[in-house]
């Protein structure tokens, strides 16, 4: 992509998302599309963020809350299930771990250096509180 | 008419492809994003789209990248309505002339702005738009602030909020104005829907946008967007908050059809206090000093006042 300098911008731009046509985007699955390098999909935010969600998936109820409510676009159901998260586009606001309701938690907050598989080696028991 | 999208429950909706995509520049946490995706997963139809300027805009379409997989444009703050409906008037008139290439699609037209952009500077235009019966759906991301500038008050924003342009301090509790009822106020261009929605009840909203889709002509819908920056609480707590703002009845889900008939369409079981609301963002933290503590009073009061006019007027019909 020819990245413009500040003084080069032009007057009105348009942006295509896709690389050649898709006829019903509604029918097609993130997956199988083909993004342009224009699409944000194709970026990444991933340095924005400080903490970020680890996925047990031993206790997801696939209740799909995560997804409703994940700003980023960064749970990834497909057929109904959560199957993990999206970690070029996390920013880890840990929204996904305060709307998931089960006992203990599927989804919890770590460090961004932090281990996935010792974190969830070491998952905390049920709190017995709720 | 195409069909419209079976949506039983959260899990049928999490099937949705969505059309809005990661990796833009809104601030972690922001509510926008949640009731821009609840919206667009609402439909299968084709969407032309506008925003106007705001956090909404200018953190989905930084040169060279876009977040819309739909026709989408942005042109000024305050015209991003008259953008659509344009569109949506060259739309008719093709089909009216028999030249669409595809006149079994049937396309959404919805125009995205802030409250800043609806409340104020794009007010007679989204006026103009719902006078004129456009077949389009008008979406305020209403944050109670001009967040994208800095914060300045805005004619959404409610008594009491620390804003830039109305700090609290040693002379001031901050805005001294209460909020624009805009529902109301488009409701009486005698269009055929308008509602307050929330991105935390989901269900409520996909059924208001989905009505909305199904009817002709303007319909105006606002939600709540509660802003981690402005509103000042932990990203982590963007649904907390609209969940208090539901629940309180600061925000109460409506619905008014055809200018008239009022229907309430949310009843939290346990009501919160407003205080819970307020004490929750750093935006109303002054309000707990003793000097400013009678607000708190005066704030439960008007929410009550509010719910017990929504309620006589959903009775009478009116
Ligand atoms: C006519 C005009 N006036 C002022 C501005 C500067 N401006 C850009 S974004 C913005 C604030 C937008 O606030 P709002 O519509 O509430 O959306 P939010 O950023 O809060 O989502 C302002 C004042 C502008 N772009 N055009
Ligand atoms: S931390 Fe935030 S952005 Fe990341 S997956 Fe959870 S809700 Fe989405
Ligand atoms: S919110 Fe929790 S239980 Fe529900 S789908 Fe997400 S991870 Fe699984
Ligand atoms: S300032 Fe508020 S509305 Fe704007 S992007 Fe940040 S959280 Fe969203």
């Amino acid at each position: 992509m020819i990245k413009k300098g500040w003084d080069e911008f032009e007057i009105g731009a348009m942006l295509r998302t896709f690389d050649g046509s898709i006829n019903d985007i509604a029918g097609t699955s993130q997956d199988d599309r083909s993004y342009s390098e224009n699409s944000s999909y194709t970026a990444s935010v991933a340095d924005w963020r400080l903490i970020k969600p680890v996925f047990n998936k031993d206790y997801c109820i696939d209740c799909q809350f995560c997804w409703i409510y994940c700003p980023d676009v960064s749970i990834i159901s497909r057929d109904k299930k959560m199957i993990g998260v999206d970690m070029d586009h996390c920013k880890g606001c840990g929204i996904c771990v305060e709307v998931c309701p089960t006992n203990p938690k599927s989804l919890l907050m770590f460090p961004e250096q932090a281990e996935e598989e010792a974190e969830i080696a070491s998952w905390p028991a049920k709190d017995e509180e709720k | 008419m195409s069909e419209m999208k079976k949506i039983k429950n959260l899990k049928e909706f999490s099937t949705s492809a969505d059309r809005f995509e990661g990796a833009n520049l809104l601030c972690p946490g922001c509510a926008h994003s949640i009731i821009v995706r609840e919206v667009l997963n609402a439909t299968n139809d084709d969407l032309v789209l506008s925003a106007s300027t705001g956090c909404l805009e200018v953190c989905t379409a930084v040169y060279p990248y876009t977040s819309w997989d739909a026709s989408w444009i942005h042109i000024g703050f305050e015209n991003g309505s008259t953008a659509v409906a344009g569109a949506e008037a060259m739309y008719k008139a093709l089909k009216n002339k028999g030249r669409l290439k595809q006149p079994d699609r049937n396309p959404k037209f919805v125009s995205f702005a802030g409250d800043g952009a609806s409340y104020d500077i794009g007010f007679q235009w989204i006026s103009g738009c719902m006078e004129r019966g456009h077949n389009m759906m008008h979406v305020v991301l209403d944050n109670e602030v001009y967040a994208n500038t800095g914060g300045q008050r805005s004619s959404s924003t409610p008594i009491g909020s620390s804003t830039t342009t109305a700090p609290a301090g040693r002379v001031s509790y901050g805005e001294k104005k209460n909020k624009k009822d805009m529902v109301s106020i488009m409701a009486s261009h005698h269009i055929p829907y308008s509602a307050q929605v929330s991105p935390n009840k989901w269900k409520d909203m996909v059924k208001k946008i989905q009505h909305g889709f199904s009817v002709d002509g303007p319909v105006f819908i606002n939600a709540v967007s509660p802003c981690t920056t402005e509103w000042k609480f932990d990203p982590k707590d963007t649904m907390l908050l609209a969940d208090l703002s539901t629940d309180s009845l600061v925000f109460p889900l409506y619905e008014i059809i055809d200018g008239r008939e009022l229907n309430i369409t949310y009843r939290p079981k346990n009501v919160v206090p407003v205080e819970e609301y307020l004490a929750a963002q750093g935006r109303f933290k002054h309000l707990f000093k003793d000097e400013y503590k009678h607000l708190i009073k005066e704030w439960q009061d008007r929410v009550d006042d509010n719910w017990s006019y929504l309620q006589r007027r959903e009775e009478a019909r009116v």
